[in-house]
């Protein structure tokens, strides 16, 4: 398959299933809400290292939010409930609770209750109060800016983790710059985050090391640098790859914005150095979620 | 199917026991006919004491003068009661969920250790609105209490949880010990608000005559729960679900320190 002069290779990305939740931040304008929001989501770029995945998904107008006050979605993805609850409430309790006016809501009706606030409620030393309204449960917790309000808990659902596509090209800059192009367009998809740095990642990585201690290492069939070295998978005039990863709460989530960032991607043409478009198949050892790439853009 | 309408034939010479009727809604309209409640010392048959329209078992309406109807409701789960008129003492008394609605006045100890659902009373309530029996631990333990008159004294007293509203103004001890849960008056209160108050909130439209001497001031603040507590009310019959009624910042008084002193008395800053 070409499109606009890119090749897209008949292969599949692998993904794997995780736990996720969303919760909602609010403050008083929207960049504390994301002074909060990037605190919490940060290093959280993959469960290998960082406990979870997390990135920002979208902005709220304050007609969406529950105290009609600005706010952001933040998604949060771990291999497990139990990792998931610990990495959520850290997080909420180091970058949420601290953040000047911020507070902390629910962003999923149904699923597995987690404790949100549910425990954070302690910093108050015994001086927290709780409001239910509506059925649902909030805190209020005083802390020296006014009262940082927490709602109990927030549901955690089955999700899908690590679907992704590499952009080959002939220059580190062009990659780039197709990258950042595919990432704004899959912003605007709901219900995934790009959890690495700008949503784009240069380390790939392949399943496993030569050294025990690690179970990824580099990939290098996909390292310019290696071609002559190893059994490359890429063509001489390639340069340079970049790999979106996408964490999505259901995989037909993440189709989507597959679709979205390769359709941006390849609306910038071979022209702008971008030869072929792949994705991290290993064999299906990683995960049992295939994104067939051919499929996503028939 | 039309509610099921319960009118009283004359006025009771006697107080009458209606807790039977909570089970209406297993019933069969005739069966409820031939329920016997207690009037003074005697029973009587419901259909002696009232005439029966309707067959919706699980809507009933109360017509003519029940004023000496007691524990209306009491322990109902999911019915939906309307007296058209005053009711007796322990109106909605330990009901689950549903909804009564008086639309006279109440007498004492309406609502008292509810479980759950709204009770609605459109005229007046009387002294112990969602409180706890005498000799009991726990009054109010859920659900809603809207008076759109005012409610006597001790309203609230021992509340656990739950939110009691009352549009015109409350009696004294207001919110007695209170355990937890909302107390929300735009009137005048009365002397002694918030006495003996462990935790909980006792929201209030006007600066009580006295704030009581076992409360801290804690100064002005604007607080983020109030927008979530009023839009929780939007669904009411009620100037509370008015949004201009809506506020968020209050003069908060800390208290009652003579007791565990984790609750507040709220009052509406300007």
């Amino acid at each position: 398959m070409v499109i606009n002069g890119i090749h897209i290779d008949d292969t599949f990305a692998e993904a794997f299933p995780m736990k996720a939740t969303r919760a909602i931040i609010t403050a008083q304008n929207l960049e504390w809400a994301y002074h909060s929001a990037r605190a919490m989501t940060g290093f959280a770029t993959s469960v290998i290292a960082c406990g979870c995945e997390a990135g920002i998904e979208r902005e709220l107008s304050p007609e969406e939010t529950p105290d009609g006050r600005p706010g952001v979605a933040v998604l949060i993805f771990a291999m497990g409930g139990k990792g998931l609850a610990k990495q959520l409430e850290t997080r909420a309790g180091q970058c949420v609770l601290t953040s000047p006016t911020s507070a902390l809501f629910a962003g999923i009706e149904g699923g597995k209750p987690i404790p949100l606030g549910k425990n954070l409620r302690f910093f108050g030393d015994g001086f927290q109060m709780s409001k239910k309204i509506g059925g649902r449960r909030y805190w209020r917790i005083p802390v020296m800016d006014g009262e940082f309000l927490a709602e109990e808990t927030t549901g955690m659902v089955d999700a899908v983790g690590g679907g992704n596509f590499l952009i080959l090209a002939e220059s580190q800059p062009q990659a780039l710059a197709a990258c950042e192009a595919a990432v704004a367009a899959m912003k605007e998809i709901p219900n995934v985050i790009m959890p690495f740095p700008g949503g784009v990642v240069r380390s790939g990585s392949k399943v496993g090391s030569k050294y025990k201690a690690l179970n990824a290492s580099t990939n290098d069939a996909f390292c310019p640098t290696l071609k002559g070295v190893t059994n490359t998978q890429l063509s001489p005039e390639i340069e340079s790859v970049m790999e979106i990863v996408i964490d999505g709460l259901t995989k037909e989530d993440i189709d989507k914005a597959m679709r979205a960032g390769i359709e941006a991607v390849c609306q910038l043409g071979a022209g702008a150095g971008i030869r072929r478009i792949s994705a991290g198949n290993y064999g299906g050892k990683l995960g049992p979620f295939h994104f067939h790439l051919r499929e996503i853009m028939a | 199917m039309s509610a099921l309408t319960l009118t009283l034939k004359a006025e009771p010479r006697q107080r009458v026991d209606m807790r039977p009727l909570s089970a209406a809604r297993e019933l069969t309209p005739a069966e409820i006919a031939a329920l016997k409640l207690w009037l003074g010392k005697r029973r009587r048959r419901v259909d002696e004491l009232f005439t029966l329209e309707g067959d919706d078992t699980a809507r009933l309406v109360l017509r003519g003068d029940c004023r000496k109807l007691d524990y209306i409701g009491r322990d109902a789960r999911d019915l939906d009661i309307t007296v058209e008129g005053n009711a007796g003492a322990y109106a909605g008394m330990g009901m689950r969920s549903g909804r009564l609605h008086v639309k006279g006045d109440a007498d004492l100890f309406a609502a008292c250790e509810l479980r759950g659902g709204l009770v609605q009373i459109d005229g007046n309530a009387g002294n112990f609105l969602g409180a706890a029996l005498p000799g009991d631990k726990r009054g109010m333990r859920g659900g809603i209490v809207l008076v759109k008159g005012d409610a006597g004294d001790r309203c609230g007293d021992q509340l656990r949880r739950g939110i009691i509203l009352v549009e015109g103004n409350a009696g004294d001890y207001c919110g007695s010990r209170l355990i937890a849960g909302t107390i929300a008056v735009m009137g005048q209160v009365g002397k002694n608000p918030g006495y003996g108050l462990r935790r909980g909130t006792l929201l209030l439209w006007r600066e009580p005559a006295v704030i009581p001497a076992t409360y801290g001031d804690c100064g002005t603040h604007t607080l983020g729960f109030l927008p979530l507590w009023f839009a929780g009310l939007r669904h009411l019959d009620s100037r509370f679900a008015d949004p201009a009624n809506a506020f968020n910042r209050v003069h908060r008084y800390g208290g009652d320190l003579a007791s565990v002193g984790r609750g507040e008395i709220l009052v509406r800053a300007a």
